[in-house]
């Protein structure tokens, strides 16, 4: 009985490593594998070297969904951090209602895409929604049809990635900006600094590390970014606002080439992986201290 | 010194003053009109008559109030071929969540609780292997976990998605209770242990009387992640057994017939108001779901 006891915490923490092992690592190699293998409508245990590999390399949509994500990584990225700064320093000058304002502020990230995407598409629509609105103004010449056009598509997608994700930067920043030492600024401010300089000079470069974890989480939202498509354009006009995420949903399940879905899953995991493994690794070291 | 001037901004007096703290109120709300407006939006439309959304325009705010639109949503609405309104997918995910939820919780408290608290030898790996879970872009794990369920009998039903969702959620379960554990001093369980109290007794005894800020913050992390899902619900379920994110997503891309955008913004509050409730009343714990998300926590 007292053996057991002593064993206890891993007999407990066991099983449930073991569910991480099969369902995380033991997926993934399955999934890593397939990839080599000949796959296509059924999964074939034979391998075919790098030749799923080649065919997602040769696929014009490929192309298509990694220019996307790069257009939209980066563009995402940038405008969150620009405008969730901005909010936070806004946020930061002892409003009295900023409670209120941080929920207003940070509630898309608590709603499914699915569902504000519908309310976003209606925005869009030209028919309906800006373009609508501007020309009963009495522009009748205003043109905002970027949703159905393919060229323009991908940039509604990150007007609407940035409204939904740049809120939780704004929190991010603000718990930053929160965190920096009275005694700095004051002596800084009795130095004669003004409060723009007391910001980009001082109080920014303190929350560095902010910025970091910011860029990588925005990164790997970026890169999962699935519902957001599926509910703005579905992947269109054709396959325009293709995005790796739904590139291998569309390849797994509605054209079954299991082996180029695999590839293109792979291709998805290593960058991620890229970005987020080295983070782990320090926060997990720094937090060990 | 007082904590106007402590608080970062040196603020000069007078009118200038004045009408600095003008136009940041200014910019503070035409940011909270930004974020508000899809949501204003929806309402306004899905209290709108069917008329009135191709006769009025986007901001315009409804001329007479009709519930018709909800109604419609709820019970009668096309989703496919299907014309019973959300109603039905919609117990499907609370069907799915209250499962999910309890227990992807109650596995990532005693985790987190055996990997803080009895430090053997290899926890810290483990956490870390179990924590890379988390951030994996699910693509890649869509196909085995097909083919899983399949096999267990489970493919395109409720009782699947349970499991994936529990499966899945392990790991930021075991993140926010590891997170909190970590923080309570281990005098208390050596104390406890002198006093024989045994693994589980200092579990439930002594840790869970402690842990309710920690069980809030997940339940409400867990409860909104699994409700907005939408990749797994696309992938794993067929029709009848789909979650209520996929039915509205059907519902709005719905191309046979008249567009009744009305119905479709109210499909759409109707789905979203669980997490919208959840998340008024109980907003800062969501918040410091996302700060531990970000791994500060």
């Amino acid at each position: 009985m007292r053996r057991l006891e002593r064993w206890l915490p891993q007999i407990v923490v066991a099983p449930l490593f073991a569910i991480s092992l099969f369902f995380v690592y033991g997926f993934i190699a399955w999934t890593v594998y397939i990839s080599f293998s000949k796959s296509r409508v059924l999964p074939v245990y034979e391998l075919a070297g790098l030749a799923r590999y080649e065919q997602l390399w040769a696929t014009p949509r490929w192309y298509v969904a990694l220019s996307n994500l790069f257009i939209f990584s980066s563009l995402f990225i940038a405008g969150c951090l620009a405008i969730g700064i901005l909010l936070a320093i806004l946020l930061d000058q002892r409003i009295r209602i900023e409670g209120a304002l941080r929920t207003i502020y940070l509630y898309p990230m608590a709603l499914s895409f699915i569902v504000t995407g519908t309310a976003w598409k209606w925005i869009l629509n030209p028919g309906l929604g800006i373009e609508h609105l501007v020309r009963e103004l009495g522009f009748t010449g205003f043109r905002f049809d970027w949703l159905i056009d393919p060229n323009f598509a991908i940039y509604t997608v990150v007007i609407a990635g940035i409204w939904q994700s740049s809120g939780y930067v704004m929190a991010l920043f603000l718990a930053g900006l929160r965190s920096v030492d009275d005694e700095i600024i004051r002596a800084a401010a009795i130095d004669g600094a003004g409060p723009i300089r007391i910001y980009t000079r001082i109080i920014l470069p303190i929350v560095r590390p902010v910025f970091l974890s910011s860029v990588i989480i925005l990164a790997h939202l970026a890169i999962k970014s699935f519902d957001l498509v599926v509910a703005l354009t579905g992947g269109g006009p054709g396959y325009a606002t293709d995005m790796p995420a739904t590139f291998m949903y569309s390849f797994a399940f509605q054209r079954s080439e299991l082996g180029i879905a695999a590839a293109s899953a792979v291709m998805m995991l290593v960058t991620i992986m890229a970005i987020i493994v080295p983070y782990l690794y320090s926060e997990l070291r720094g937090g060990r201290r | 010194m007082n904590r106007a001037a402590a608080s970062g901004i040196v603020r000069p007096k007078g009118t200038r003053q004045a009408v600095l703290r003008l136009l940041l109120f200014a910019a503070l709300a035409l940011f909270a009109l930004y974020y508000l407006i899809p949501l204003l939006v929806m309402i306004a439309t899905s209290l709108k008559t069917l008329e009135e959304t191709r006769t009025g325009t986007l901001i315009s705010w409804p001329r007479e109030i009709t519930f018709e639109p909800w109604l419609k949503a709820w019970d009668s609405a096309c989703v496919g071929v299907r014309c019973d309104g959300l109603k039905p997918y919609f117990l499907n995910s609370v069907m799915m969540i209250v499962p999910a939820v309890l227990i992807s919780t109650a596995l990532g408290a005693i985790n987190g609780y055996a990997l803080t608290k009895w430090r053997f030898r290899g926890a810290d790996t483990i956490f870390g292997l179990m924590l890379f879970g988390a951030f994996i872009p699910f693509q890649i794990v869509l196909l085995p976990m097909a083919r899983t369920l399949g096999a267990l009998g489970l493919a395109g039903s409720v009782t699947g998605l349970v499991l994936v969702h529990t499966v899945y959620g392990l790991a930021f379960t075991t993140l926010f209770f590891r997170n909190f554990f970590i923080g309570v001093s281990s005098g208390i369980v050596q104390a406890a242990q002198i006093d024989g109290a045994g693994f589980f007794g200092i579990f439930f005894r002594v840790m869970l009387p402690l842990a309710p800020p920690a069980i809030v913050v997940t339940v409400i992390w867990q409860f909104t992640q699994i409700w907005n899902d939408f990749l797994f619900g696309v992938a794993f379920t067929v029709g009848d057994s789909n979650p209520v994110t996929v039915a509205l997503n059907n519902v709005v891309n719905t191309s046979t017939g008249v567009k009744e955008y009305n119905v479709d913004m109210a499909a759409a509050m109707i789905a979203a108001l669980p997490t919208l409730l959840v998340y008024i009343v109980a907003g800062r714990y969501f918040v410091r779901g996302l700060a531990a998300g970000a791994l500060k926590g």
